[in-house]
């Protein structure tokens, strides 16, 4: 079953064609890679199927439904959650309240039941917080919950980054760029802890990186973008096997 | 008709001082994405400026153009001085400070230029000095051309002159234009960015010295608070031509004082000073950029 | 049983607050119970702002014209509806206060729904256009007296109740009070739900906050409009302790005022903005002396000296975010 279908997106800004007419699906509960050398377009892909941007052309369809140029909460609320590449916590509120504004969505109180203390606000307050020291708990970040989320050292700050993104129970969790600025260890440990969180949480992950070595090991497909086109689909040995890949590559692999 | 051509005449009047007042609002703006709040107020010292050494120098009741000139000197290099002081005291400490600290420091600034001065002039508002005759010197169907018109046009058209001159002949301007672009990249150029923004607020503060001569030759009152409401209608004409941009600052206070003017003729004058709000609040709503605050136009 | 135990620190608190009113209404001049009340009234102002600019992150330069809809409209009514016998007319007041805020709550969803796309700068100079606005609009209405102003505006008055005067101060202070309470833990307990938090998020990171699913603009609507509520309700106290309004009340200068509150206490820090709104109303008294000595009003001097000051050597105010019980909480850390 597809879970998110792209149908030929194209998005233009001026004259330039950041992303030509590409089309992908992800099934439900695969962990699919999208990589490409930097500028190839990945973040714009991440950016119109989460919302922030409206395809110039194409359709998206998340859960057989039509979501291009919905806003992006809408489509959060859909079931589409993502992190960014340049951190974008809420850094000045606590490592807790990041977790907890994911569930704001799924809250049913009303503003009244806030002001009063009712019942219905306390048990989902009391439930809400369980469960994001419970999120929270994945990374080992359960102890540093009344901390100030800038305060955290960048690694952290990136774990955050998806523990607040798996607060929004989300069916299909986009990560742009996860490692970035990680050292090898760090990275790959990472990569292991995603591998885990899909599994435990049934979810379905898209993910973004420019290091295609990396996503090797855990993708099961991958779709290789470049200038905004895209040149290769399939299982990692395709990929690895891929002149066009290669040629795409070559060059940065040796920055790597 | 007649009316209308003679309304016609004094809006554009009216509207050639908004855009010299505008103009330093759009720079301030294009190259620190900064609201000037206090720009108002140095046109008011500017206004006091002229008129105290008017009286220094013996020139409070002799109309002519020397006079002018003094005038426009001493109010042009007190603006100068006063907002280079500003931006070395209040805004360069806050360079990589938020952009709201920037905004309520303005707005500080503004209302100490406004509360010190009335402490310093004084409240009560003084006779501005006679800076010309105004004279009829043409009267074209019916519709007299006075002095004091072609003397604001005829100011206004040469400082726009000499701001384009500076902004695309000279190496400072090149410099301004680089900044508003892109400071970061600017100073790895090696442009002193501190010194071209210090002095593209000496080019606005002087435009908007030069705007106040001009007002007190055509309103000969001024009082420490006349730059508030003044300076908002001229904000709103550099929103409304588009901010950053400067066509748009001249194009936006022409319209400005064209709608008050006409706004007080044909409608009430009661609701003249919320007019600039409501084209405001327009403008901002439908068209936030401004009527010519498109990217393609060169920003300063 | 959990609606009593909601209520049970607010009710304590309103207990303390009414013995204050009765040792204020028989220990204090008449001149400092005034200032009480309008200290209370400038916390109201300084809360609703407070959520707003402070946790919501934008920003408003037009709150008097919120206070100036619920000030007008609550003394337009009072004119209009029948005062009910002896001390019971505090609920009068009560009914003023609320339609006061609802008035003001509309023109804030009214302002708030269009302009607040808008992104800080141009949003401030938007409110302080609608502010202004207001006040003309005002200025043109002859039914709420114009430019002479509106007199004659009800207001509590002494009852003799056998022997206990129940005073024009009691009243007015515990009515005051009782607003002030209800701002505080409305807003204090909003900001410890959801809905605070995605106030918050705004403020943080409007993107990011998109990306959690945080319906961004609703949000902010919803605080403006909120704060509008609060700054209406202030008005309509104001209207009716002052028993006169003109419009000159509320022009650009109480705005600013408010904002100087929130911006001294440190955005974000309900204690800071109750502070800074004491401060901000008694320090002009503390001046009047000096003022009278070299006969210049330099209380705004001084003011807009203090906010240059303070944005350059304590960008975050006061209390920068804080509030007085983190306070607490590190000094009792400290001390362990």
């Amino acid at each position: 079953m597809k879970l998110l279908d792209v149908r030929s997106i194209t998005m233009q800004f001026g004259g330039l064609k950041a992303v030509d007419s590409l089309s992908f699906h992800i099934k439900k509960g695969e962990l699919m890679g999208l990589i490409g050398p930097n500028g190839a377009g990945k973040t714009t892909v991440f950016n119109m199927l989460t919302g922030v941007y409206k395809p110039t052309l194409g359709e998206i369809h998340f859960n057989g439904q039509a979501i291009q140029g919905r806003k992006p909460f809408e489509i959060s609320r859909l079931g589409m959650t993502r992190t960014f590449q340049n951190i974008r916590l809420f850094k000045e509120i606590s490592v807790l309240e990041n977790v907890m504004i994911g569930a704001t969505q799924h809250q049913k109180y009303s503003m009244l039941d806030a002001a009063l203390i009712t019942a219905d606000y306390s048990q989902a307050e009391k439930a809400l917080r369980e469960k994001s020291l419970e999120l929270l708990s994945i990374f080992g970040l359960e102890s540093k919950a009344y901390d100030e989320a800038g305060s955290l050292p960048y690694g952290e700050q990136r774990e955050l980054e998806i523990v607040r993104a798996l607060g929004t129970q989300p069916q299909l969790i986009c990560l742009d760029e996860p490692a970035a600025g990680m050292n090898h260890q760090e990275t790959h440990s990472l990569m292991e802890t995603i591998a885990k969180i899909r599994k435990d949480f049934n979810l379905t992950v898209l993910l973004i990186e420019h290091d295609m070595k990396l996503v090797m090991g855990i993708c099961e497909r991958i779709v290789v973008l470049d200038h905004g086109v895209k040149i290769e689909e399939g299982t990692p040995s395709v990929i690895q096997n891929s002149p066009k890949v290669i040629e795409a590559y070559l060059g940065v692999e040796e920055v790597h | 008709m007649q009316d209308f051509l003679q309304h016609l005449l004094n809006g554009i009047s009216l509207g050639s001082i908004y855009a010299l007042i505008a103009l330093g609002y759009t720079m301030v703006y294009g190259i620190l994405q900064l609201i000037n709040f206090a720009h108002s107020d140095v046109y008011m010292v500017g206004a006091f400026a002229a008129y105290y050494v008017a009286s220094l120098v013996g020139l409070q009741d002799s109309p002519g153009f020397s006079t002018l000139l003094v005038l426009l000197a001493a109010s042009m290099v007190a603006c100068s001085l006063l907002a280079l002081a500003i931006e070395r005291l209040a805004y360069r400490p806050l360079r990589k400070a938020p952009k709201l600290n920037i905004l309520i420091t303005a707005i500080g600034v503004s209302l100490f230029l406004q509360y010190f001065g009335q402490a310093v002039f004084g409240a009560e508002p003084k006779k501005f000095p006679a800076v010309l005759e105004n004279k009829v010197l043409v009267s074209v169907a019916g519709v007299d051309v006075k002095t004091f018109d072609i003397a604001v046009l005829f100011i206004t058209v040469v400082m726009m002159l000499v701001l384009n001159f500076i902004i695309f002949k000279t190496k400072l301007g090149k410099a301004m234009r680089a900044v508003s672009t892109n400071m970061k990249v600017a100073s790895m150029m090696g442009v002193n960015t501190d010194r071209i923004i210090a002095f593209t607020f000496i080019v606005g503060s002087s435009l908007a010295g030069v705007g106040s001569v001009l007002v007190g030759m055509k309103y000969p009152s001024i009082d420490p608070l006349m730059g508030t409401l003044f300076g908002l209608k001229a904000f709103v004409a550099a929103v409304l031509g588009g901010i950053g941009s400067i066509p748009g600052a001249v194009l936006g206070g022409i319209i400005m004082g064209l709608s008050e003017e006409m706004v007080v003729a044909y409608l009430s004058s009661t609701y003249r000073d919320a007019l600039a709000f409501g084209i405001l609040i327009v403008i901002l709503v439908f068209k936030p950029s401004g009527l010519l605050g498109k990217s393609q136009i060169e920003k300063v | 049983m959990t609606a009593l135990r909601a209520l049970k620190i607010p009710f304590l608190s309103f207990l303390v607050l009414i013995v204050i009113a009765f040792i204020g209404n028989f220990a204090l001049d008449g001149f400092v119970q005034l200032l009480s009340i309008y200290v209370l009234i400038n916390m109201i102002l300084a809360m609703s702002l407070n959520l707003v600019n402070g946790y919501t992150g934008q920003f408003s330069l037009g709150h008097a014209g919120f206070m100036a809809v619920g000030a007008y409209s609550s003394a337009w009514l009072s004119t209009q509806v029948p005062f009910l016998p002896g001390p019971l007319q505090i609920f009068n007041f009560l009914l003023y206060a609320v339609v006061g805020g609802i008035m003001a709550a509309g023109a804030g969803y009214l302002v708030g729904l269009p302009s607040l796309r808008l992104k800080g700068d141009y949003l401030a100079i938007v409110t302080l256009g609608f502010g202004e606005i207001i006040r003309v609009v005002l200025l043109n209405t002859p039914a709420v007296g114009g430019a002479r102003g509106f007199y004659g505006i009800p207001g509590p008055t002494d009852h003799d109740l056998g022997g206990f005067v129940l005073s024009k101060f009691l009243m007015g202070f515990t009515h005051a009070g009782f607003w002030c309470l209800v701002t505080f833990f409305v807003i204090w307990r909003l900001m410890e739900s959801s809905h605070g938090r995605g106030f918050l998020s705004v403020r943080e990171d409007e993107i990011a906050a998109e990306a959690m699913g945080v319906d961004t603009t609703q949000a902010k609507v919803r605080a403006f409009v909120l704060s509008s509520f609060f700054a209406g309700v202030a008005g309509s106290i104001f209207a009716h302790y002052a028993n006169y309004l003109s419009p000159a009340s509320f022009n650009f200068q109480r705005s600013v005022d408010a904002v100087i509150m929130v911006v001294l206490g440190g955005m974000g820090s309900m204690s800071g903005a109750l502070l800074a709104a004491v401060f901000i109303t008694v320090m002009p008294e503390l001046l009047r002396p000096l003022q009278q000595v070299i006969g210049v009003d330099i209380r705004m001097i001084i003011y807009s000296l203090f906010l240059i000051l303070l944005m350059i050597m304590r960008p975050k105010g006061l209390f920068g975010k804080l509030e007085l019980t983190d306070l607490y909480k590190r000094w009792k850390a400290r001390k362990s």
